[in-house]
């Protein structure tokens, strides 16, 4: 029976597919955390981002501080979201997971919040505001929906950097399918290694898919790059 | 989205005719340190009549854009007053000033993610207007500016052409009906051919709105055309002379002037005249199937003779000479080639049509096509040295009262 076999009849066996340990919920623990982390990095980055690329200013500085995190390793996150856990008596595995895949999950979206929201034509924001939209309105009616793909685009990288990473959870003890891969490693059982990889892949994947999904009911029209010239009768003018 | 703001009543119920914009000792400086920076303003007073339009134009940097943007305060001027019906503009909450001044500019500021349907009814969704009577006033239009409601409501900016996206801006600023309209290098940004088209229309346009419009430009031709009133900057922004057109084209006010309106201001002059403005010549006629002894003998002098059909409108020129005495006059004997001219025609358009074909005179018709006058070289040029003689001696200067007539298309 070649390797591909013993895979299957790892897969096969119906102890997988219930309980603590069973694929569902692995699955399940995964995308939680990862959802949870990118959530939270949403609700950081997102406001922050908008804001500076509406104001236009001191924006690079933020994203470089922003990148800083995206500079180290994911492991020394980890090492130093460990002891800062135990430290708010959060303990092991889940919580120590999350806090290091925060700043994993920051900079894309700053990074592309910022960038979208600031290059917005500028003679579009010149006529909302002449035609007498508060700030406010130009924010919302005007910036945002025009950012909204290159935002969207952030998020999507993020969320896939952090389903890849958050397999790195079940080294202190966390859930989701790292422990496949770690205790694959530990108990010499490739099959069971093997499939925790493949799973990771395939959700990375399906993530990827799902925000392409996101961003087509998401999107206006008119907003999206590919409308543009579209069936123009006469030339346009050269820009 | 729609919100109101109180304390603007005044301006709100100026809606559907022209406003009058006067600008007072308005300065603009950028910054302390830097001293004649492009697009500063200085001390620039002018005053634009309810209904005009009046051109800003001047070469880039001289502050006609400042000027532009300090009247919806998209610039807050430095020192100086800007007042709309005698309103300081500084005393109006702004969203709601903004909100009944008309702004079109050079890109369009089209919102791309917006239906044109959509972007055309802004200022009414912003001004709370129900939805019934936005949905109207966007088809009505639409149709106004020649797009078919049905065709257009739905696409986005992107799906039109450079001339019609254009259109659907000058469409967006009027949706309120403001009484003034700010227009930044509107027709700057298409080809010649369509933006000689989109002028002409926004003329025809304007004649029946009667909006307050204040226009830049750098293009003087422009300005010439599309101006009851021009104001010429120089840098610095200084105003260097504010006139009607044909003003600043007969009596330049400083050097500067009469180098940016060009040498060739004579011509420019023309195209400010038309027919209409010139003494018709009269020619002898002749009858289709006339006998030519008839023809000749009213002929006298002249070696040539038009020739009428039935309805008198013009064949062609009958050589005197050629005729033979025994023969009717037919078709075949008339040369075409003469140029016909309407009332509408420029000056300008007339004598580069002269020129163009070996006779010298031009023949004028009616709406009908029916021979009126002849028009000569000669005559247009005498009426170019009468108007020029006419504004030297101080009188009748086309002051713009009555805008709509004395003006190009």
């Amino acid at each position: 029976m070649g390797f591909l076999g013993q895979v299957g009849a790892w897969l096969s066996n119906p102890s997988r597919w219930q309980g603590v340990d069973g694929i569902p919920n692995r699955v399940g623990e995964h995308l939680f955390l990862s959802g949870l982390a990118v959530g939270i990095a949403i609700l950081i980055a997102l406001p922050l981002g908008v804001l500076l690329g509406h104001t236009g200013r001191g924006g690079f500085a933020a994203i470089n501080v922003a990148n800083m995190g995206r500079a180290l390793p994911s492991m020394a996150l980890l090492a130093f979201a460990l002891p800062l856990a135990f430290s708010l008596g959060l303990g092991l595995g889940f919580w120590p997971t999350l806090l290091a895949m925060i700043p994993l999950a920051v900079p894309p979206i700053l990074t592309n919040s910022f960038v979208a929201v600031r290059e917005v034509d500028r003679d579009v924001l010149e006529a909302a505001r002449g035609m007498g939209f508060r700030e406010w309105h130009v924010l919302s009616e005007v910036e945002l929906p025009l950012a909204a793909p290159l935002i969207i685009v952030g998020v999507r990288n993020a969320a896939v950097a952090v389903v890849a990473t958050a397999t790195l959870g079940a080294l202190v003890a966390g859930g989701g399918l790292g422990r496949y891969i770690i205790d694959g490693l530990a108990l010499q059982e490739y099959e069971r290694l093997v499939v925790g990889a493949i799973l990771v892949a395939l959700l990375a994947v399906a993530v990827e898919l799902a925000f392409g999904i996101v961003e087509r009911l998401a999107v206006s029209t008119g907003a999206r790059a590919d409308s543009a010239q579209r069936d123009a009768p006469e030339t346009a003018s050269p820009r | 989205m729609a919100d109101r703001s109180p304390g603007h009543d005044a301006l709100l119920t100026t809606g559907g005719r022209g406003a009058t914009v006067e600008l007072r000792d308005v300065s603009k400086q950028f910054g302390p340190a830097v001293k004649g920076t492009a697009g500063a303003v200085n001390n620039l007073s002018i005053e634009v009549p309810p209904g005009e339009i009046c051109v800003l134009v001047g070469p880039s940097g001289c502050g006609k854009t400042t000027t532009l943007k300090m009247v919806n305060r998209l610039v807050e001027p430095t020192s100086g007053q800007v007042l709309i019906d005698g309103q300081d503009v500084q005393r109006i909450e702004v969203t709601a000033l903004r909100r009944r001044i008309g702004y079109v500019i050079q890109q369009t500021g089209l919102f791309p993610h917006q239906t044109i349907g959509r972007n055309v009814a802004t200022v009414p969704r912003l001004l709370g207007w129900p939805e019934e009577r936005i949905r109207a006033r966007v088809d009505e239009l639409l149709r106004l500016i020649g797009l078919e409601p049905e065709r257009v409501r739905d696409r986005y900016p992107s799906q039109l052409s450079g001339g019609e996206r254009q259109r659907v801006g000058v469409a967006r600023a009027m949706a309120a009906e403001p009484p003034v309209m700010l227009m930044d290098e509107p027709f700057g940004a298409v080809d010649p051919i369509v933006r000689e088209r989109l002028q002409n229309e926004f003329l025809r346009l304007h004649r029946r709105l009667g909006t307050t419009v204040l226009l830049v430009t750098h293009d003087i031709d422009e300005a010439i055309k599309m101006g009851t009133r021009v104001a010429v900057m120089q840098q610095g922004g200084h105003l260097a002379q504010y006139a009607p057109p044909a003003e600043l084209l007969t009596h330049p006010a400083s050097e500067f002037v009469a180098d940016f309106v060009g040498a060739d201001r004579g011509l420019k002059r023309l195209s400010l005249m038309t027919v209409d403005d010139v003494e018709l010549g009269r020619a002898a006629t002749a009858r289709l199937g006339e006998p030519v002894g008839a023809a000749r003998a009213r002929a006298g002098t002249a070696s040539w003779i038009l020739l009428l059909d039935a309805d008198g409108r013009p064949e062609g020129w009958l050589s005197v000479g050629q005729l033979r005495e025994d023969r009717e006059i037919t078709s075949e004997l008339a040369d075409p080639s003469s140029p016909i001219f309407t009332h509408e025609t420029t000056l300008r358009e007339a004598i580069s049509r002269l020129l163009a074909t070996a006779v010298q005179t031009g023949v004028v018709v009616d709406e009908n096509g029916r021979y009126e006058g002849t028009l000569s070289l000669e005559t247009v040029g005498a009426a170019l040295r009468a108007s020029a003689a006419e504004s030297t001696n101080g009188a009748a200067v086309p002051s713009g009262a009555e805008p709509a007539t004395e003006r190009a298309q």
